[in-house]
Formats: C-alpha cells, sequence, structure tokens
C-alpha cells in the first residue's frame, strides 16, 4: 500500500517543472504592477474592521436565581463570573469534541501498521474516556455556578473554529496514524494549559472543591501529552529508520475504516 | 478522435444509475494530480449545475415536457455530484477558487482561439483578461491572509500578474449587455463555446457567493463580495451571446451537445485513469440524453436535429496552458473598455459606469487593497523580504 512519504508525482513546487515555472516567475517578475503600496494597505484595512468590529456573540444569561445572585454577588465585588464561565463552557465544548476525536483515532489504529511504543487500543479508549469525564464533569460545574451548559459560549465558539481543522485530520480517510496524531499533540498541548487555568479560575472564585476536581483532571490531561508525545515521537522516528527496533513495519500506511 | 454523436447512442436514461458510494467516492488529489484535473472536474462540475438550472426553468414554463425534463434533470443531478465530490477536503476554499480562476482563463483562451465568430472570440478576450486579473488579486489574499503559495494549485500552468484591474471592471448593466450571436447563421461550434463559458462563469458566481461569507479576514469577504459582482458581470456578458429566439428545446439540445462536448474533451486529455473512467461513463450517459431530447425535439417541433447540431463535432476543447496566448491578448487588449455591445481599444467609457464605478470603490477598492505592491515569487513574497521587514503592522490602535 501506498505511503504518503513514498516518492511520487508531488506538482507542487517550482522543481516538479522548471520549464513553466521559470517563465511564470519570470513574467511576474517583469510586469509592471499597477497598484501602489504594499501590505501595509491590507493591515490598515484590517485594523479598521478590528476596531469597530462587535464581538462573535456573548454570555447566555444565568439559568437559575441562585446563579443570578451569584453573578451578582460576585460582579459588585469586582469579579468577573461570566469569563470564568466562559472559559468552563470552552473546555465543555472542546471535551467533548475530543471524545469524538479519540474515537476517530481508534479508526485509524485499526488501519495503521504501528512501531514500537506506539498507542494501544486499551490506551486510546482510556483517553477518549477521560475525556467523556472531563465533558461531565465541566457539565456538573457550569450547572453549579448556575450556567447552561447545552449553550455555546462566544470562547467555545471560537475553540471549535481553531479545532476545526484538527477535525478535518481525524475524520479524512486518507489521512494516517502519524498525521492524527500531530493533529492531537496541538489539541493535547492546549489541554493542559487551559485545565491550569481553569483550577486557577476556580480557586480564584472560592470555588476550592472544583478547583481539586480540575487539578485531577490535569493530571489526566498531563498523562495525555506525555503519551502522545511518545506516539508521535515513534511513529515518526520509527517511519524515518531512526527507532531502535519497529515491532511492524511501518505506521503511515493510509487508513482504511 | 471525432465523435458522431448521431450514431453514438450511449447509455439509456433508464440505465443510467449511481450508488451514494459511487457519488461520494475517493477525490482526486490535490498535490499529485495535474492542475488541469482541477480544471476538468471544475469545469464539469458549472456544466452540470448550469444543466440543472436549464431544465428547472425549462420546466417551470413547460407543463407537457415536466417528467421528461425531470428524469433528465435526476441524473445531471447525480453526475454533477460525483464530479463535484472529486474535490478533496484538504483543498481549501481560497485553493478552489485558485483553480477556478485557472479554469476561467485557461478554457476562455482556448475556447476564444477555436471560435470562429470574430465579436464572440473578442468578448472572451475581454473577459479572459479580467479573470486573469482575479487570479492574481486571489493569489495575492493567498499570500497575504494565509501565507500560502498559489502556484502549489497552478502548478507553473498559468501567469499571475496584473490582467485588467478589478476595480475598473465594474460596469453599468449598460455596458454588459452583448449582441447575440444569429441562431439561423451561426456555427454549432459557437453555440457549444458560449454555453460552456455561460456555464464554467455562472458555477464560479455561485461559488464565490457561497464560500465569500465563510471567510473570517474583513478584507477577504469583500474580495470576494467584488470579484462575485464580477462574476456577475460575465454571466451577463456570456449569456447575452446567446440567442433568445432560440426555442426551449433547441436551447435544451444545445446544451445537451454542450455537455457531450465537453466530456468528450476531458476524456480525450485526461491523466488520471479512475477519473478519465468517470468521464466516459458520463460522454456515455450525456450521449443518452441527448438522443432522448433528439426525440423530442422531432416529435415536439417536427424538425431535425441535425438543424441545429454539427454531424461529427469539433476537435476537443484544449485543456493546456495557454500562457502565451494570454501574454499576446494582454499586451495588446487589457486597455480595452465596454461601451455598451461594443469593446474599444482607445479606453472609451459611458458615464454611467465611471458612475457606477466610482460609487462602489469609494471608499475602499477591496481588491486593490489586497493586492498593493504585489509580486508573486515562488514561495510566496516573504521570500523576498529581509526577516526584520516581513510583516506588515498596523499602526497602533487605541485600545
Amino acid at each position: 500500500m501506498k505511503k504518503p512519504t513514498d516518492l511520487g508525482t508531488n506538482r507542487t513546487g517550482v522543481l516538479a517543472s522548471p520549464v513553466d515555472s521559470k517563465k511564470t516567475a519570470e513574467g511576474a517578475a517583469s510586469t509592471p504592477l499597477v497598484d501602489d503600496g504594499g501590505p501595509i494597505d491590507l493591515a490598515m484595512e484590517r485594523s479598521s474592521w478590528a476596531n469597530d468590529a462587535e464581538p462573535v456573540g456573548s454570555m447566555p444569561l444565568p439559568t437559575s436565581i441562585k446563579g443570578a445572585v451569584k453573578t451578582t454577588i460576585d460582579m459588585v465585588r469586582g469579579h468577573h463570573p461570566t469569563v470564568f464561565l466562559d472559559k468552563l463552557g470552552e473546555r465543555l465544548a472542546f471535551e467533548r469534541t475530543g471524545v469524538r476525536l479519540y474515537e476517530a483515532l481508534l479508526i485509524k489504529l485499526d488501519a495503521a501498521e504501528l512501531h514500537e511504543g506506539g498507542p494501544t487500543r486499551a490506551e486510546i479508549e482510556q483517553i477518549r474516556d477521560d475525556e467523556l469525564r472531563h465533558f461531565d464533569e465541566l457539565r456538573a460545574a457550569m450547572e453549579s455556578l448556575g450556567g447552561d451548559p447545552t449553550a455555546m459560549t462566544p470562547c467555545a465558539d471560537v475553540a471549535g473554529v481553531a479545532a476545526a481543522g484538527v477535525v478535518k485530520v481525524l475524520a479524512d480517510p486518507r489521512t494516517t496514524l502519524s498525521q492524527c496524531l500531530d493533529a492531537l499533540l496541538m489539541v493535547e498541548l492546549v489541554d493542559n494549559d487551559a485545565w491550569v487555568l481553569l483550577a486557577e479560575l476556580a480557586d480564584g472564585f472560592g470555588q476550592k472543591e472544583m478547583a481539586d476536581r480540575f487539578r485531577v483532571a490535569l493530571a489526566d490531561e498531563e498523562e495525555h501529552l506525555l503519551l502522545v508525545r511518545r506516539w508521535v515521537n515513534r511513529g515518526v522516528t520509527g517511519q524515518a529508520g531512526l527507532a531502535a527496533t519497529p515491532a511492524r513495519p511501518d505506521q503511515g500506511h493510509p487508513a482504511n475504516p | 478522435m471525432s465523435l458522431d454523436i448521431f450514431n453514438e447512442r450511449g447509455v439509456p436514461l433508464d440505465k443510467q444509475r449511481f450508488t451514494w458510494k459511487e457519488l461520494a467516492g475517493p477525490p482526486f488529489s490535490k498535490i499529485d494530480d495535474d492542475a488541469f484535473t482541477r480544471v476538468r472536474v471544475i469545469l464539469m462540475n458549472g456544466i452540470m449545475s448550469d444543466a440543472l438550472r436549464f431544465l428547472h426553468v425549462f420546466g417551470r414554463r413547460n407543463r407537457e415536457l415536466r417528467l421528461p425534463l425531470a428524469e433528465v434533470r435526476r441524473v445531471s443531478h447525480h453526475q454533477q455530484t460525483m464530479v463535484n465530490w472529486l474535490n478533496p477536503p484538504d483543498q481549501s476554499a481560497i485553493e478552489t477558487t485558485i483553480g477556478f480562476e485557472q479554469v476561467a482563463i485557461e478554457v476562455t483562451a482556448a475556447l476564444a482561439q477555436h471560435e470562429p465568430d470574430a465579436y464572440l472570440a473578442q468578448n472572451y478576450r475581454f473577459g479572459l483578461l479580467e479573470d486573469f486579473d482575479h487570479l492574481y488579486r486571489f493569489s495575492a489574499l493567498m499570500d497575504r491572509v494565509e501565507g500560502k503559495d498559489a502556484n502549489n494549485i497552478l502548478q507553473s500552468y498559468t501567469d499571475i500578474q496584473p490582467g485588467r484591474p478589478t476595480a475598473v471592471e465594474h460596469r453599468a448593466p449598460i455596458d454588459d449587455v452583448r449582441r447575440s450571436y444569429d441562431r439561423q447563421r451561426t456555427a454549432p461550434l459557437t453555440k457549444l463555446n458560449a454555453l460552456t463559458l455561460v456555464a464554467s462563469e455562472f458555477q464560479t458566481h455561485d461559488y464565490y457567493m457561497n464560500v465569500g461569507p465563510t471567510f473570517a479576514d474583513p478584507v477577504a469577504r469583500m474580495v470576494y463580495a467584488e470579484i462575485a459582482s464580477i462574476e456577475e458581470q460575465h454571466v451577463t456578458q456570456y449569456s447575452s451571446l446567446l440567442d433568445p429566439d432560440e426555442t426551449w428545446l433547441e436551447q435544451w439540445l444545445l446544451h445537451e451537445a454542450m455537455q457531450v462536448y465537453n466530456y468528450h474533451s476531458c476524456l480525450e486529455q485526461e491523466s488520471n485513469p479512475r477519473i478519465r473512467g468517470i468521464w466516459q461513463r458520463f460522454l456515455d450517459y450525456e450521449l443518452g440524453q441527448l438522443h432522448v431530447v433528439m426525440e423530442h425535439f422531432k416529435q415536439v417541433e417536427g424538425r431535425d436535429p441535425a438543424e441545429i447540431l454539427p454531424s461529427t463535432f469539433p476537435d476537443p476543447i484544449k485543456f493546456t496552458s495557454q500562457r502565451e496566448f494570454v501574454r499576446q491578448t494582454l499586451a495588446r487588449e487589457v486597455g480595452f473598455r465596454a461601451v455598451g455591445p461594443d469593446l474599444f481599444a482607445d479606453g472609451s467609457e459611458s458615464e454611467a459606469s465611471r458612475l457606477y464605478r466610482s460609487q462602489l470603490n469609494t471608499p475602499v477598492s477591496p481588491t486593490t487593497v489586497i493586492a498593493a505592491g504585489y509580486r508573486w515569487l515562488p514561495g510566496t513574497e516573504l521570500v523576498s523580504l529581509p526577516a526584520a521587514s516581513r510583516v506588515a503592522t498596523a499602526p497602533a490602535t487605541t485600545h
């Protein structure tokens, strides 16, 4: 089966068509430009839009009287609990997507040939289950603060936009386990920092028990990061022929679920 | 190899079937397949989209033919699906846009060269130089917003240079309506060419209208809005070349023949074996559909389709780089402007177009902003700048 690292007919670079690309480059170099200025024109226009732009949306109203009262008291103290709720909503959405990402990774695993030190099905299932538990944890946390765990908060929306590429990478049948692990490494790096911040915010808002639970989740995420990092490293060095002893010949086959 | 459309009967309409798995089959490779495979996929998606459009409008205007129109249309819809789903998911909206402009340049240039009617050929060259500029503007957008090189998509077949500046392409409608060909005296090839370009430009317009709002960058959103407006002008221009006195059935016959001609052209030049199989299959389907229409034409109009259609098809559309033709056209005709149905070398313009354009381009011309001082280089414009000055930063704001 073909591997993406095999030599093939990649036609994207100029060296793939030296005669034609020389003509394109010479043509571009010798043609007079019709518009003065430079990238600064774009920067100025973008800046004018940024100055006037409305946000992507807003936070939902508290769902309970208790929540409303608590929010009001916090705000009187000079705190902004909606910032905390927004980040909770972001992580909640992120963990929910994380469950789906690791489900997709299991499909990749089935189709891949692994190097030594690569992921096992049990390890991936454990991470998936952790993400699901974190999702539950965050729903409970959101409800306890009077928030709506079904709402898409502004940060949840933007994080979803940021993760859209990762979802595409995992869903594409042509991508390999290694390529998917690269994408998941981005997710896990963000996840780690995000849980540190959430625990800090919970402390700041006097939610000691919640902060403790978040630190347990953080410990899970630290473990995820170590695992994914190791899998990426073993997979890539194995494919490059640098790993010690590949258990099986290759990890770079396109997945065929 | 020429095609005898009267004796080649293709696949009967009731045998033209699909499965979902076929319709959403594996895509082509964005990085390994030849750019002209993408060109053909984008073109044929446009052709099939226009087939649906035409057949729907026809159905609204004709009670007796509603069923046969629906039958052909259902297959056409699935043909379009199968073709459009060849686009790969790793091909972003801006990358697909670059592909659309490559279609607009290379296919229009090919048609302009074999178009027997001098007036239509001139109009194609006129439109070509505008699409050529769109490619330059979108390439600048791709580079400056996403940090990507448009030539990864173009594969060095097509120049990335300014054409007729998009900012001056905006014209009042009166300067976009052209004279139609005369259905009685015009060569079949002219009709097929015009229908091909109408279909292609219509899909380009619709694509930009769909993906434009999906961009986050405010200037990108304006650029798509601006260029979509020109595509609407191009559809107006090319549509007005068609003779409105053609009967509905005559138009249907020509549209089916145009589809046959395009699939035949794709088949003759496709380098991807799997996709060549799709072109062969759809050529056979279209021949079957063409013969259905021929029968309706005979029965309803009591006329011989041979009055309308050529006995053998002209040479296929050339899917190859038209760089030298485009450069010559650019050198000679970039200064042409339209006044009413005519194109003038001296740059004459109507007051209506000047006012229209001035109003739209105030306070900002998005396509001018995106490409200000832009010169394409292999690997993006960033390779030419010393590291310290590579990032354009806007002046500090107040928040």
